[in-house]
């Protein structure tokens, strides 16, 4: 029981990152109504980025940190701007593989700039303890991206439902012709609701380097996952992408431990489950 | 069909009958991929050309069909009909399960969900170890026989051999799917396309047809990778990657995905195109790439759709 209970510790931080991934990619979904395949993408740019800027700015985690998701969130300015803009008209399968074409791209960028090697990471200080909990050592570190997680949701509540922004952003994505005739700049919004989820992912690639490595597959397992989290929670529902995570965040720690060679099998299961019964996901709207 | 592209056709076929003779094992070797991507891409354009559904995990077919007919031609006979035939079934009958969940859904969905499923099959070509033999990959596939009821035996060791058996292969394969694509059947699958209510109210089941469409789109699929297998003797996971999922689609588009015979132009340019690159650069991806952005912004209509095109503004 006990070892129940702390593997179910251990899942929950795993799903905090999952959730930072997925939270973008619902958003831009949602507002968009583009699917990012190379959201995966941006959550492995935002690992590099920040390896790279905290390198380079004298092994200050935090300041890496900033900075590296905000770089990302810029190069998710001009995927926006200059691509994504030419396909919003035309069929859903030409934007999908729009996004592939960047999967692409930036997964053999990353190889022609750092190399195919996987990069150690850094543990920041201060967060570079264990705690006991349990009777097992729990990281430190591992507890304060439990915190994180439910703080930016937090934060996305509050913006989307208290801050002028935010309320423009939930008009635009539910009525684009009426949001845009009573003069909200819709363009514009999209562009800043891409560069939001490009810099959540970021952030989530950017926090998972003390505990995972870096390297160049790192983007295609979790947008996978991401995927998984989408059917399940329901595409375009933040909600929906937080309990999803955190269901296929603890489904695969104790898949891991339990069933360890069926254990990504598992959330095909759940996910399989979960359209047969609810094929517009937990809290998505059901499809017109 | 013309008889200008009828001609055109039989000298195709001639061409290749006799190439053989004409050319090096290595282009040999080339032709024959170019043939299996063929394959797979025609039968991955059924649903994306025809139907309108863009499936990003057919690698799951292809793959699964060069797994099972390499162990089948290890572990159960030592012929190759049978291989090949056996891991093709294997791999329809995925499809049929995979099938029955994707096509619920349309659109972004189905995409996301046919990628999910092929990712489950990547993973476990990874993580199966002691039937795919993991990373290293399924090793040691015999180029099997070719057995004939009645004792006529004839051996597949020189590629030459090998290649006149893909190429029977696959010309009826695509006359197969030639057969269906113009069949009512195809037809109901166009309109599905076109406007799928519509197509319902006419009192079409069309969850159904897009069922028949995935599975038989994943037979195809199925049967190039089964074609692989004893090319290779080895498989490996990468051949359940998305990025080989994208190569049908990269095909298909790059010969045009309302044609027949686009995907097999786009296979043979997208063959070339590969190898010219990977002779040049490792990263090939990225050419790769940087090809699909500038056909996805300028030529959606593929080759054969702009010379089509192009005709047409000829004769006005």
């Amino acid at each position: 029981m006990r070892t129940f209970l702390f593997q179910g510790l251990v899942g929950l931080s795993e799903a905090m990152y999952l959730w930072m991934v997925a939270a973008g990619l619902s958003l831009i979904f949602g507002v968009l109504r583009v699917l990012n395949f190379a959201h995966g993408s941006l959550y492995m740019l935002g690992a590099y980025l920040t390896f790279y800027f905290f390198g380079l700015l004298g092994h200050n985690f935090w300041l890496g940190l900033v900075i590296g998701p905000v770089f990302v969130a810029g190069i998710g300015l001009l995927m926006e701007r200059f691509f994504l803009r030419l396909v919003y008209r035309l069929e859903v399968a030409y934007q999908l593989l729009l996004t592939f074409a960047f999967v692409l791209i930036f997964n053999d960028l990353v190889k022609l700039i750092w190399g195919p090697i996987y990069q150690a990471p850094p543990m920041p200080p201060g967060l570079d303890s264990s705690l006991s909990i349990l009777g097992q050592a729990y990281p430190l570190y591992n507890l304060f991206i439990i915190l994180v997680g439910p703080l930016i949701a937090l934060g996305l509540w509050f913006l989307l439902e208290k801050t002028r922004w935010g309320r423009l952003i939930v008009a635009s994505a539910s009525d684009r012709e009426m949001a845009s005739a009573l003069g909200v700049n819709v363009p514009r919004l999209y562009t800043w609701v891409f560069m939001l989820g490009a810099w959540l992912a970021a952030l989530g690639g950017a926090l998972s380097i003390p505990i995972r490595p870096v390297s160049p597959g790192m983007g295609e397992i979790i947008i996978i996952e991401a995927f998984i989290v989408a059917v399940i929670g329901g595409l375009g529902s933040l909600k929906g992408a937080f309990i999803g995570a955190i269901l296929i965040g603890l489904l695969h720690v104790y898949g891991v431990f339990y069933v360890p060679v069926f254990e990504m099998a598992l959330a095909f299961i759940l996910m399989a489950v979960v359209l047969i019964l609810r094929p517009w996901g937990l809290f998505g709207t059901r499809e017109a | 069909m013309k008889p200008y592209t009828l001609i055109g056709l039989c000298l195709l076929i001639v061409v290749l009958m006799v190439l053989p003779l004409l050319v090096s094992r290595f282009y040999l070797y080339i032709t024959l991929q170019v043939l299996m991507l063929s394959l797979f891409a025609l039968g991955f354009n059924l649903l994306f050309g025809y139907t309108g559904l863009l499936s990003f995990g057919h690698a799951a077919f292809y793959a699964t069909g060069a797994y099972a007919t390499g162990l089948i031609l290890k572990n159960v006979t030592n012929s190759l009909i049978p291989g090949v035939l056996g891991g093709t079934l294997v791999a329809t009958l995925l499809a049929l399960i995979i099938g029955f969940f994707c096509v619920r859904h349309t659109d972004v969905y189905f995409s996301m969900l046919t990628l999910a499923f092929g990712m489950m099959v990547y993973s476990l070509a990874w993580k199966w170890r002691d039937v795919t033999g993991g990373d290293d990959g399924l090793i040691g596939i015999p180029r099997a026989p070719l057995q004939i009821p009645g004792g006529l035996s004839f051996s597949m060791k020189a590629v030459s051999n090998y290649y006149y058996f893909v190429l029977i292969v696959t010309l009826l394969a695509i006359l197969l799917l030639y057969t269906i694509v113009n069949s009512s059947f195809g037809l109901v699958l166009q309109g599905i396309r076109e406007n799928s209510n519509r197509v319902e109210f006419a009192g079409i089941p069309i969850k159904r047809y897009r069922w028949i469409a995935f599975v038989i789109s994943g037979f195809f699929a199925g049967l190039a990778g089964a074609l692989l297998a004893p090319l290779e003797n080895t498989v490996a996971p990468a051949a359940a990657d998305w990025t080989k999922s994208s190569e049908p689609i990269l095909a298909s588009l790059l010969g045009g995905i309302h044609t027949f015979a686009g995907p097999i132009v786009g296979s043979a340019l997208f063959i070339l195109l590969k190898e010219t690159v990977v002779r040049h650069t490792e990263y090939w991806l990225l050419v790769y790439g940087i090809i699909l952005l500038l056909i996805l912004l300028g030529l959606r209509g593929g080759v054969v759709g702009a010379l089509i095109q192009f005709k047409a503004k000829a004769k006005r």
